[in-house]
Formats: C-alpha cells, sequence, structure tokens
C-alpha cells in the first residue's frame, strides 16, 4: 500500500489517539508538575456587640481571580512526586535510619498512601494470576468432558462473570458478604459473632477483593484454555495412552505442554487487568483498607472538594511507567517477531 | 470418536468432573440468580439478619406489601431516581461509540494489514501500550482541558474519549482480522482498474462483517462497563447507568432504599444477558482470537 493512501485510510483513527490519548499524556505530565494555589488569606475585623476581634478568611474572590489567571496553578517541579502521598522519599530514608529490621521497615513504608496502594495491586495480581490460572484450566478440562448438549448453557453461564460491569458484578459480590447480606450473615452465625464484618479487617477486606478477582477472571482464562483443548490431537492423546500413561500422566504431559503458550498469554493479560484493579474498591467501600493506584487518582479527582490535578497528575505518570516497565518483554518479543517475519 | 480410547474413563470421574462444572456454575451464576430473586423483595428480606430464607419466601416482603413479590425497587429506581434517563444516556453513549469507533477502526485496521513498513508495526505498538493503561491515568489529562473549553460534563465529548480509548484494541482486532482475507482479493481487483478505496468499497466491505460484529461486541462492552471515564466525565445530569449507580450508593444508603440500587444494578444487567445469550459464539471467538494463533 502506498504511503499516502496508508496516511488517508489510518487518519481518522490516528487522529483520535493522537489527540485524546497521546497529548493527555503530555497533559499529565505538564500537570504533575504544578500544584494547586493556596488560598488566599485576608485579615477581616470581626465585630461583635462587645468588642472587635481580627480573623483570617479566606478571600474567595482573589482566590478565584488567581485561578482564572493560572489555572494549572503554581509551579513545583518534581516536589509532587517526592512528597508523603507519593514517592515519599524523605519519610522512606527517615523509616530506613531508623528501623532495624526488614519488617519493621516494610510496615513503615506500608503506612505511606503509595505504597500501601502498590502492595495491595501487587498482593492482588500475584494472588489472582495462579488461581485464575489453575481454576481456569480446571473448569476447561472438566466442560470438556461433558456431553455436547451441556457444553453451550454452561459456556452461557461461565461468561457471566466476566461481561458483566466490573462495577455491578463487584456490588452484587458485596451485597451477598455484606453483614446482613446472606454470606455475612451466615458467617456471624457460624462463628457466633454479631459484630463479625468482612469490612471491618484488612485480611478479610482483601480476601473479599481477591476473592472478586478470581470470581471474574476465572472465566476468561477458561474460555482460552477450553479453545486451546480443541487444538490438542487426539492421535496424541490416545498414542500416549496406548504407551500405558495415566489419565493423570497424559494431562501432565500431553494436555499441559500444549497449553504453555496460552498460559503465557493469560498472565500478560491478568498482569495488565490486575494491575489496573479499580471497581471492586469503590463496590466494597473498601478504600479504608485497601487501595490501589487507580483508586488514588480517582480519589484525587473526585474526593474532595478541590479537585488536585498536580496529585492526580504525578500518580498517573507512575502509574504509566510501571504499565511500561510490565509491559517490556511483551513489547521485545513482538519486535523480534516482526523482523524474523519481515526477514 | 467417543468410542476412542483416549475418551474413555471411569466412573468415578464422570462424577467428580460432573460435580466440579456443577459446583462452579453454581459460583458463577449463584450470586446473580440471588440478587435478580432478591430484587423483587424489600430490603429486610434480601438483607435480612434474622434468616437467609426470608429472601427466599418473602416474609417480610408479603408482611409489608401484601404479596411475596414487590416491584418496589424496580419503581423507586425507574420513576421516583428517573433511572430511564440514564438508560438513554447508556444508549446515546453506547451507540454512537461503536458506531464511530468501528467506522475509524475497520479503515484503520485495513490499512495497517495491508502495510508491510516499519511505521504500521510501530502503531500497532503503541496501541498495545495505550491498551494497556488504565483508562483513569488519561482522565486526570481530560479534565482541566475539557474545563477551559467549556466541553466538560457533555455526552458527546465522552463518546469521543470512549472511541479514542477504544481504538487500541479495535485496530488490534480489526488488522489481525484483515489479515485473514487473502490479498489477492483487493489488489485482484485494483489490477481490474479499481482505486484502494473502490476495492475496500467493493471487495472487502462485503466480506468483513463477521469480524466487524465481533469487534464491535466487544466495543460494546468497552462503552458500557466502563466506570472511570464516564463517572470523571460526565455531569450529573447526563450520567450513564454505572455512574449513577456509583451515585446512588452514597444517596440511597441516607435514606435507607438500598433496594433502588439493587433493582437499578438487576436493570443494567439484563441488557448484557441477551448480548451473551446472542452472541456467545462471536464472544468466544474474540476472546480466543488473539489467544489460539500465537
Amino acid at each position: 500500500m502506498k504511503h499516502r493512501t496508508f496516511f488517508w485510510f489510518i487518519l481518522p483513527s490516528l487522529a483520535a489517539m493522537f489527540f485524546f490519548i497521546a497529548l493527555p499524556i503530555v497533559s499529565v505530565a505538564v500537570q504533575s508538575l504544578f500544584v494547586e494555589h493556596e488560598q488566599i488569606m485576608t485579615e477581616v475585623e470581626n465585630c461583635g456587640p462587645f468588642k472587635c476581634e481580627t480573623v483570617l478568611q479566606v478571600d474567595t474572590e482573589a482566590t478565584a481571580a488567581l485561578q482564572e489567571e493560572a489555572p494549572l496553578g503554581r509551579f513545583n517541579g518534581l516536589g509532587t512526586y517526592t512528597n508523603r502521598k507519593h514517592l515519599a522519599f524523605k519519610e522512606v530514608g527517615v523509616a530506613w535510619d531508623e528501623t532495624e529490621t526488614l519488617g519493621e521497615f516494610m510496615s513503615e513504608l506500608i503506612n505511606l498512601p503509595f505504597y500501601k496502594a502498590l502492595f495491595f495491586t501487587l498482593t492482588y495480581t500475584a494472588v489472582v494470576t495462579p488461581f485464575v490460572i489453575f481454576l481456569g484450566l480446571g473448569v476447561a478440562l472438566a466442560v470438556n468432558t461433558l456431553p455436547r448438549i451441556v457444553k453451550g448453557p454452561t459456556i452461557f453461564v461461565s461468561l457471566l462473570p466476566m461481561i458483566v460491569t466490573p462495577l455491578i458484578g463487584a456490588l452484587i459480590l458485596f451485597w451477598m458478604v455484606d453483614a446482613d447480606g446472606i454470606i455475612g450473615a451466615t458467617l456471624q452465625r457460624i462463628f457466633n459473632d454479631p459484630n463479625l464484618s468482612l469490612k471491618a479487617s484488612t485480611p478479610l477486606t482483601w480476601m473479599m477483593l481477591i476473592v472478586y478477582g478470581i470470581w471474574s477472571s476465572t472465566p476468561f482464562s477458561f474460555i482460552v484454555f477450553y479453545a486451546g483443548l480443541q487444538t490438542v490431537p487426539s492421535e496424541t492423546l490416545e498414542a500416549a495412552k496406548i504407551d500405558g500413561a495415566s489419565r493423570w500422566q497424559a494431562i501432565r504431559y500431553v494436555v499441559v505442554p500444549y497449553m504453555m503458550p496460552l498460559v503465557v498469554f493469560i498472565t500478560l493479560m491478568q498482569l495488565m487487568d490486575n494491575f489496573r484493579v479499580f471497581e471492586p474498591i469503590i463496590s466494597f467501600s473498601a478504600s479504608a483498607k485497601a487501595t490501589s493506584l487507580s483508586w488514588i487518582i480517582f480519589n484525587d479527582l473526585r474526593g474532595g472538594d478541590i479537585q488536585l490535578f498536580g496529585s492526580a497528575g504525578a500518580t498517573s505518570i507512575l502509574t504509566i511507567l510501571g504499565v511500561a516497565i510490565l509491559l517490556s518483554p511483551v513489547l521485545i518479543r513482538t519486535w523480534r517477531d516482526f523482523n524474523r517475519k519481515r526477514a | 470418536m467417543s468410542s476412542s480410547v483416549a475418551q474413555r474413563r471411569s466412573k468415578g470421574l464422570i462424577w467428580f468432573t460432573t460435580s466440579f462444572v456443577v459446583l462452579w456454575i453454581f459460583i458463577a451464576a449463584g450470586p446473580f440468580l440471588w440478587t435478580v430473586w432478591g430484587s423483587f423483595k424489600v430490603q429486610p428480606d434480601f438483607f435480612s439478619k434474622t434468616d437467609w430464607r426470608n429472601a427466599l419466601y418473602g416474609v417480610m416482603t408479603t408482611a409489608e406489601t401484601g404479596s411475596a413479590f414487590t416491584g418496589g425497587g424496580y419503581y423507586g429506581a425507574w420513576v421516583e431516581q428517573e433511572f430511564w434517563r440514564n438508560t438513554i444516556n447508556t444508549g446515546i453513549v453506547v451507540f454512537f461509540t461503536v458506531v464511530i469507533s468501528l467506522t475509524f477502526g475497520t479503515l484503520g485496521g485495513y490499512a495497517l494489514a495491508r502495510s508491510g513498513f516499519r511505521y504500521a508495526f510501530w502503531l500497532l505498538m503503541a496501541g498495545l501500550v495505550f491498551r494497556a493503561m488504565p483508562h483513569i491515568t488519561l482522565v486526570s489529562g481530560y479534565l482541566l482541558p475539557f474545563f477551559e473549553w467549556n466541553v466538560w460534563g457533555k455526552l458527546s465529548t465522552t463518546i469521543i474519549v470512549l472511541v479514542a480509548i477504544n481504538q487500541p484494541f479495535t485496530l488490534w482486532m480489526l488488522h489481525s482480522f484483515f489479515l485473514n482475507i487473502p490479498k489477492d482479493m483487493d489488489e485482484s481487483a485494483m489490477v481490474d482498474g479499481c482505486t484502494r478505496f473502490q476495492a475496500f468499497r467493493y471487495v472487502i466491505i462485503p466480506v468483513m462483517w463477521p469480524g466487524v460484529i465481533t469487534t464491535g461486541l466487544f466495543s460494546f462492552l468497552l462503552a458500557y462497563n466502563d466506570f472511570a471515564v464516564t463517572a470523571v466525565l460526565l455531569s450529573s445530569e447526563n450520567q450513564t447507568m454505572v455512574p449513577r449507580i456509583y451515585s446512588f450508593l452514597g444517596t440511597v444508603r441516607e435514606t435507607g432504599d438500598v433496594m433502588f440500587a439493587v433493582a437499578a444494578v438487576v436493570s443494567a444487567m439484563v441488557p448484557l444477558f441477551f448480548l451473551v445469550l446472542f452472541f456467545q459464539r462471536q464472544i468466544v471467538s474474540g476472546l480466543t482470537a488473539g489467544a489460539v494463533k500465537g
């Protein structure tokens, strides 16, 4: 295809991506270097019936005028990146100097909002991904043995947790495990503790979120493995059987090697998806116990009266860097494949 | 086929796999059935501290309304809280996002599939990186410019943003789909005197629909399920269903009408249910398209 024709074909798509993905990244980077204006205070004399006193008051007009003049705020350089809410260099340094053991240092570290979020995101990813792969493979192997007539309906039901809106799916689970919900109330009765609440304890909240993660992602790995199982040649399986392999051995030495590329694919997709865990934290109203980087950005934008663009921008840039690091193996591999194809 | 050695299995194994599948179906579908059933009850039944079976039989519902089922939650959500407005907004946003994404995506995906130049590869790589980025990271970049230009809160702004966010995925999917359409088809049309666009129009468009439908389903899901973009970019009167349900959670808990939110959640699930019902095969093939081929 000629360069000119290519250009006209790709133009609408390219323009959309340039203006609404590439430019916003630049805009986020610029924003992250600024912070909000300080509110301008004026001294006002407040006279009551007995005496007059001077108090400091926010000069709304002057603050608004300043905001109008420079909507980005004050220039702050990399200050936002290093402050307590983000990378917290100073606090980390202090914690490093003052703590004796690595364990103590870690417990200091996860009190800082950014590291707390990072810690949850990484734990979530590290626990959910293997569960999703094993459970998905198990379900796929089991469904594959079913008679043809029930396979369709089973796949239909299995798709639901993944297809449904994440916010809604998480809410549905939350209403069940909430203190008054069916699972929550039953647990209270089993443990005979009327105050037992999954929301109140950090480990239980994390467990709830991880259970949601497994529930909503298993269908994806199930479908991929199930499609993969259809491509395993039955001759190979049969040959293994004739050579005396047990059922387990056939799965272990014939099926699983066929599935390995799929395991890599699912792991990568899971890493990407789990890294942006966000909606379940909103639905479970779990933000006091578990936060993620995406939640921090959302909270900066929607949480308070003032939108903290600088803070949100800094977290966004750090998140984008994280994604880039996570993706680099894939990019390198695709680059090699591409060169091999051209050669 | 069923008589082959590899397929023969013992009774115990059949029993085990069947119960495993049943358990999985229960885990996958149970929460939905429970919530759909419970949405026709009153709050003391659905969130029953005394006995969970109340939600099954509707003991309190019968006591309060005289019948075991009530549409009170739905009435509250759709009429009192005007949830229908959000449904219409969702309809508008989803429809235009899908149509525009697919139009841009087919043109771009076709060009990428037919161009062997190095920049096509780089575009696809950039698309992959864009696709992996959490959407919320971009949202903070939109807000200030949108406030400045006075376009914040409008449905059209959100549609364009969703189209753009959707593009990387659409391009990848349609690109790999167009790669499977033999090059000879459009090239022989061009030998016969068609321009590139005519070849696309008369040769490629008639055969591209299966791929477009599959891609369209995923664009639909992205637009329909989005929370991060719509929650931040839409003003409260233009809200779509998902951010509205989120704002229900705050207001409704105060007034004690959680059932409004439950009813709204069930209402928002219905279209997705039918989507899976009718397009199951396309969804499955779309999910596995990238994986099984390598």
